[in-house]
């Protein structure tokens, strides 16, 4: 039963409730950063060198962001099957994201940059790992609503499902973004 | 139609269909209604009873350590029934100890006291005080206790394993969390303590996303913020800080994984063990401590701000006034709040921090003295020349402000680096901590629990095992700390086995013995309160719709039936025309927040 439709408010709570879940998410990137930052003084810290494919994969996610934004665009103009194209597209994008990154791990591992080469590349690991899977939730999410699109029994109106999608996408784009900086200038 | 016309006519059918619903109450079966349930009610009960038998595992284990501590020279043949090797010839053996200390910590801290005390009543008390039908998203309200639940199992599994549950305190600090070679209770078991925790950080995540959005966004109407009861409050605060530095510990439980099983060095450099050379390199121990202190340090006021906020209620509802200094006591759970995030580092006085950042943390830390000593006033004139009524609750919550004076006290010692420097890891140390934020929020979950229990279960808790539950904890819980301040400063070191050996501390041999006759009795009485849980649930005297607000409270959760259904009113939510302390006002003893402002009267 959702309760939430009862209120009389501007925001919908599951909009708060998406904000509130990101601003979760930054406090442990936000941990992350302190830790890299706290380390990066200290003896022993190898400077990093990010893989090119990492670029490719910037590339890759600001296009999906696009991708998304039309899906949420063609839904307000009630265009269901370019709905459908958009977030598909989204989808694969998605994917396409995850996969360059493992590219770029593997390509690390192979140089000799393992894991547990050096603690700056320990970092390296844990904190592009921790943001794909973020993405892949994402992911899951949009490959749900993909299927959903087609339904003919339960046709949305509302686009409070989309919109949540739209703000959580572009944010792990803005996420990976600042991640991708922060560990070019810090390491 | 447009999306927006559309959404508006979808949420008019979905309106109508939802008041039918609370009215027609739709048939649900057994696992819908009392498993699987998304009622805000049913979790909330969930919650509670699982914190309770966690209550029991937890305070047994501490029943256990201090009969080793009390009667060292004593053997127990049937520890040795229970436990097998672990307590062979029945005295525990030095692994157990520190597995029981270990789960004493964690248990009580994060299951009973965080899970068990703010799930339950921001579950149970949120919509039903701000006038909501239920948690902004049920569903993931209905996750948060499942994570929980799924912790449980892997954090009880985990005292099963061959080589033992945890054993490597409540803080996990690396490097002996980190390396299975270490210790026994630093393999399986610690690998399964991470997991439950990490299932437990997702939960109270879920959770707490849902308490402040339901707090901010679904409040009925005319329920401004500043009509708002304390009680709101303090979840409200509560589920903001777990918001912030639950996060922060899981990524240190990430990283700590990494080190433990993919051979990373975030916190482990230049290591020894059992004669071999580690190659890790470049970590740092200390790192790890700021990041668990990040959290620890706010942990013990999540702990503590619902047990506030409840005390708050309690003692305005039974003096018959108005709580002192309403926006007082929200400014202070604000600025305890904000405080609590930049003083994790009176923690690490001896970690070998640099000196000059422990006197800015030392600085902060005291600065906390000053919201709490603003609410300890405000209860006190909220008691002064109050009509007391001392119900059960009443006693528990005059007992949390008791206990949170005198273990307050000596936080200013302890959070004075020059201090804490001698008597930091000693009993002085556990005397208060426990005072102030063990015991007083165990107090403030007793508070709430024979407070609301009528509107939990529809029936009341019997008074006189109340009062006898009360009188023997708060005598136990002073001569079970009290001394433990003498040895504290005394130098005598917590976490210790055995203390026989020590010339120093045999004078303590006869103090430690009494605790533990003391301990033995204390939990013996918790039964009492336990038995008179469960048999009120079926036994209890009946709150009738004549008598559905017993406590003649102000506040929204007294105008729902007796028991109420999922979606709390029949028919329309009640309007909100003042703030939730409106008693003794003119002559009358009490006004319900739902009665509109009368001409002759002002609105506080």
């Amino acid at each position: 039963m959702d309760f939430a439709m009862d209120q009389r408010t501007k925001i919908h709570p599951k909009r708060y409730m998406m904000w509130m879940a990101i601003v979760s998410i930054i406090m442990m990137f936000v941990g992350l950063s302190s830790a890299f930052i706290v380390k990066r003084s200290q003896a022993n810290w190898v400077s990093l060198e990010i893989p090119l494919v990492f670029f490719y994969s910037t590339g890759v996610i600001l296009a999906s962001s696009l991708t998304v934004a039309m899906a949420k665009r063609a839904f307000g103009l009630r265009q269901i099957s370019r709905y459908a194209v958009w977030l598909g597209a989204a989808a694969v994008l998605g994917i396409l994201f995850v996969v360059l990154q493992t590219i770029g791990f593997i390509e690390l591992w192979n140089s000799g940059v393992t894991v547990s080469r050096n603690v700056s590349f320990s970092f390296l690991y844990v904190i592009v790992g921790l943001h794909a899977l973020h993405v892949l939730g994402g992911v899951v999410a949009l490959i749900v609503m993909f299927i959903k699109s087609f339904s003919a029994r339960n046709i949305v109106y509302s686009s409070l499902g989309i919109n949540l999608m739209a703000t959580y996408w572009h944010f792990v784009d803005i996420l990976w973004i600042y991640l991708l900086i922060f560990m070019m200038i810090e390491g | 139609m447009t999306n927006e016309e559309a959404l508006q006519h979808q949420t008019q059918v979905a309106h109508g269909a939802a008041v039918a619903a609370h009215v027609a109450h739709h048939k649900q079966s057994f696992i819908t209604k009392y498993i699987f349930s998304q009622d805000h009610k049913i979790i909330s009960r969930q919650f509670l009873i699982t914190g309770i038998i966690w209550a029991v595992i937890g305070g047994f284990f501490s029943v256990l350590f201090r009969m080793q501590l009390g009667f060292p020279d004593q053997t127990f043949p049937w520890l040795e029934d229970i436990f097998g090797k672990w307590a062979e010839g029945g005295r525990i053996s030095q692994d157990l100890y520190y597995t029981l200390v270990t789960m004493h910590g964690t248990i009580l801290v994060f299951f009973v006291l965080t899970a068990g005390l703010s799930g339950t009543f921001s579950n149970f008390l949120i919509p039903l005080q701000v006038g909501a039908r239920d948690m902004a998203s049920p569903f993931v309200n209905m996750l948060s206790y499942w994570f929980f639940f799924a912790a449980s199992v892997v954090m009880f599994s985990s005292l099963f394993v061959s080589t033992g549950g945890s054993s490597v305190g409540w803080t996990f600090y690396p490097p002996l969390s980190a390396l299975g070679d270490a210790a026994e209770g630093a393999k399986t078991g610690m690998d399964l303590w991470l997991i439950s925790i990490f299932l437990f950080i997702v939960s109270q995540l879920l959770g707490g996303l849902n308490y402040v959005v339901t707090i901010i966004n679904m409040r009925t109407k005319g329920m401004f913020m500043t009509r708002l009861p304390l009680t709101i409050w303090s979840f409200m605060f509560t589920a903001i800080l777990g918001i912030l530095t639950f996060p922060v510990l899981l990524s240190a439980v990430v990283l700590l994984m990494f080190d433990r099983h993919l051979g990373t060095s975030f916190f482990l450099s230049d290591i020894v063990i059992q004669g071999k050379i580690l190659p890790n390199e470049g970590g740092s121990p200390i790192l790890f401590q700021h990041l668990f202190w990040f959290l620890g340090h706010p942990e013990v006021y999540i702990v503590a701000l619902p047990a506030m906020g409840i005390t708050s209620e309690v003692v305005s509802t039974n003096s018959r006034k108005p709580i002192f200094g309403y926006m007082a006591m929200v400014g202070s759970f604000f600025a305890i709040s904000t405080l609590s995030m930049i003083v994790w580092a009176h923690h690490m006085f001896v970690s070998g921090m640099n000196p000059f950042l422990g006197s800015v943390f030392t600085l902060f830390t005291l600065l906390i003295a000053v919201p709490s000593a603003i609410k300890v006033f405000n209860w006190l004139t909220t008691l002064w020349r109050g009509n007391i009524i001392f119900t059960p609750a009443m006693l528990f919550s005059i007992g949390f402000v008791s206990l949170f004076i005198s273990g307050g006290l000596t936080g200013i010692w302890l959070g004075n680096a020059a201090i804490d420097m001698h008597i930091h890891d000693t009993y002085f140390n556990i005397a208060h901590f426990h005072l102030v934020m063990g015991v007083a929020s165990m107090f403030g979950m007793f508070a709430g629990v024979y407070h609301w229990f009528p509107k939990m279960f529809g029936r009341f808790m019997n008074k006189t095992l109340g009062y006898i539950h009360f009188w023997i904890t708060i005598v136990c819980a002073y001569l079970i700390f009290w001394p433990m301040h003498y040895e504290g400063i005394a130098g005598m070191p917590r976490r210790y086995y055995d203390y026989s050996n020590w010339e120093s501390f045999k004078m303590f041999e006869g103090l430690n013995t009494f605790i533990g006759y003391v301990v033995i009795i204390v939990f013996a009485t918790q039964f009492l309160f336990i038995f008179n849980f469960f048999y009120s649930i079926y036994k209890g005297r009946k709150m009738t719709e004549s008598n559905k607000n017993p406590w003649k409270a102000t506040t929204l959760e007294w105008t729902t039936p007796p028991l109420p259904g999922h979606g709390n009113w029949e028919g329309e939510i009640p309007e909100v025309h003042r703030w939730a302390y409106d008693y003794s006002k003119g002559d009358r003893d009490f006004i319900p927040q739902t009665e509109p402002i009368g001409e002759d009267e002002g609105e506080h």
